[in-house]
């Protein structure tokens, strides 16, 4: 289903007018090993409910931002720049990548 | 004379739950029941498959039917190939007509660095011995006459990648076939019945709780696609798979005027015409992850608008349906195929839009992991261990969606 994002800097547009980052996830600290490198690299939680993401609107102001997302009804719970986001310390945003 | 008109079923589905079966499979769907009829010819019968909606309600009902072998990598294509063979006999063998038509496939290429990859694979295609060659534009209209191949279009065609044994077949027949020999084989159907939890002691899985009560199993098999990770997590098992939608329609059916599966990566869309004359189109993958599968405004758009650069005759054509389906894409775009560091707990995910492809070969080497307790050659480079070793299989490229 189509859906509408409300980017933090340009305010509600289609879903087609960004970029999708994947979930948000964590960089292993210190010294990882190979097979933990890997884990965060390929591995995903792929959550069927309430999924915290990121977001680029590629074709608007360029800014990377957080949004939650129910992946079961596709239904935006908010969205924020990484600074605001409730929640959690801000992830950042090299580590998911723009989608492939 | 009365018994053409008696009410036969193919198959019956089992009402209760045993304590405990040697095989359960989760997802009822071609992978899934595959599994179990070549399981049977192992002699394991003592199996039931658990789906949590109807028997094929998954990607196995929702593909576009396209059959094909001409992949990038050697692991894959010897893979697919060794699939397509199976799908060759399948209809005898399962005594069922599958509609089977290896009309060729056509896989376009409208930029230089098409041209390469193309001639990339088809030379990788012939060294494993499959039917598989670059095509200059004449030929490519001679194939299918009815596209447009002129010059003034956005993309213009300078070749294809031609695939004669590719081609299509009743999907929804593969099912029926596949289920319909599983339960003469013994295996129990359990359609509606959704696992809830596994019970995981150790290294081994112990019990499989759904809404109908728990069970014991020997051996659990993940056949359950786009909702693989859901599973894998009850298990304790992290997969590398993103799900999304892909999306596919068909138009009212029109005169034949097609005769091959017409592809174009360029353009992410494919196109096939189906033995009731009727337009089977499919479309780009989603790049965002859900399970919800309904279908978006921009896929019409797209999928129409590309469609219609290839077949101007389409114009007026009037759509009949619109569906989306979910697609388990794994990093490498390659399937995540065998053991899984649970014991007893196997894996066939990360098929992204290839699924529907393999289920003969999935079912006929998943079988003989169970039954033999050993890793069919063809399959070993599918493991998920390869993804902590980072040792890929990259099928980046080999289809007409991005991914």
């Amino acid at each position: 289903m189509s859906y509408v994002l409300t980017c933090p800097n340009c305010g509600p547009r289609e879903v087609t007018d960004f970029g999708f980052g994947g979930e948000v996830t964590t960089r292993p600290s210190g010294h990882p090993s190979p097979r933990e490198l890997n884990t965060y690299i390929y591995f995903r939680r792929n959550v069927a409910g309430p999924q915290r993401e990121w977001w680029v609107h590629r074709s608007g102001c360029g800014a990377w931002f957080l949004a939650e997302r129910d992946t079961r009804t596709n239904e935006v719970k908010w969205t924020a720049l990484p600074e605001d986001a409730p929640g959690a310390a801000t992830p950042d945003p090299v580590s998911s990548g723009e989608a492939r | 004379m009365r018994d053409l008109f008696r009410k036969r079923r193919m198959w019956k589905f089992s009402s209760e739950l045993k304590k405990r079966y040697d095989v359960v499979i989760v997802g009822g769907g071609a992978h899934g029941l595959a599994t179990a009829h070549y399981l049977a010819k192992h002699g394991v019968t003592d199996v039931a498959i658990l789906e949590k909606g109807y028997i094929g309600s998954g990607a196995a009902g929702r593909n576009t039917t396209i059959l094909r072998s001409n992949y990038k990598t050697p692991e894959g294509a010897r893979f697919y190939d060794a699939s397509v063979k199976l799908y060759e006999g399948l209809a005898t063998e399962l005594d069922f007509n599958l509609l089977f038509s290896q009309c060729g496939h056509l896989t376009l290429a409208h930029t230089d660095r098409a041209m390469f990859v193309m001639a990339n694979r088809a030379e990788v295609n012939r060294l494993e011995g499959i039917d598989s060659r670059l095509i200059g534009p004449d030929e490519v209209q001679e194939l299918a006459p009815s596209m447009y191949v002129g010059s003034d279009t956005t993309y213009p065609i300078m070749g294809a990648l031609y695939h004669p044994p590719g081609g299509i077949i009743r999907h929804d027949a593969v099912v029926w076939g596949f289920a319909r020999s599983a339960w003469e084989a013994g295996v129990e159907l359990h359609p509606y019945t959704e696992v809830t939890g596994l019970r995981r002691e150790g290294d081994r899985i112990t019990g499989v709780e759904t809404a109908q009560g728990t069970v014991e199993a020997g051996t659990i098999l993940n056949c359950t696609a786009g909702w693989s990770s859901l599973l894998c997590d009850m298990a304790g098992v992290q997969l590398p798979i993103t799900t999304h939608i892909l999306q596919a329609c068909v138009t009212e059916p029109v005169k034949r005027f097609l005769d091959v599966v017409v592809v174009s990566s360029q353009m992410h869309v494919y196109i096939s015409q189906s033995d009731r004359g009727e337009f089977v189109m499919g479309s780009e993958i989603e790049p965002w992850t859900t399970y919800r599968m309904q279908n978006t405004l921009n896929f019409l758009q797209d999928l129409t608008r590309h469609t219609l650069e290839l077949f101007p005759q389409l114009e007026r054509a009037r759509l009949l349906r619109a569906w989306a389906g979910l697609c388990d894409l794994s990093p490498d775009y390659s399937p995540i195929l065998g053991r899984t560091e649970v014991e007893n707990f196997h894996v066939s995910a990360g098929w992204g839009t290839y699924g529907f492809k393999a289920a003969p070969i999935v079912g006929k080497t998943l079988a003989e992991l169970v039954a033999t307790g050993r890793t069919p050659d063809l399959i070993a480079p599918f493991a998920l261990e390869r993804f902590y070793e980072d040792r890929l299989v990259s099928e980046l490229a080999a289809a007409a969606v991005s991914h």
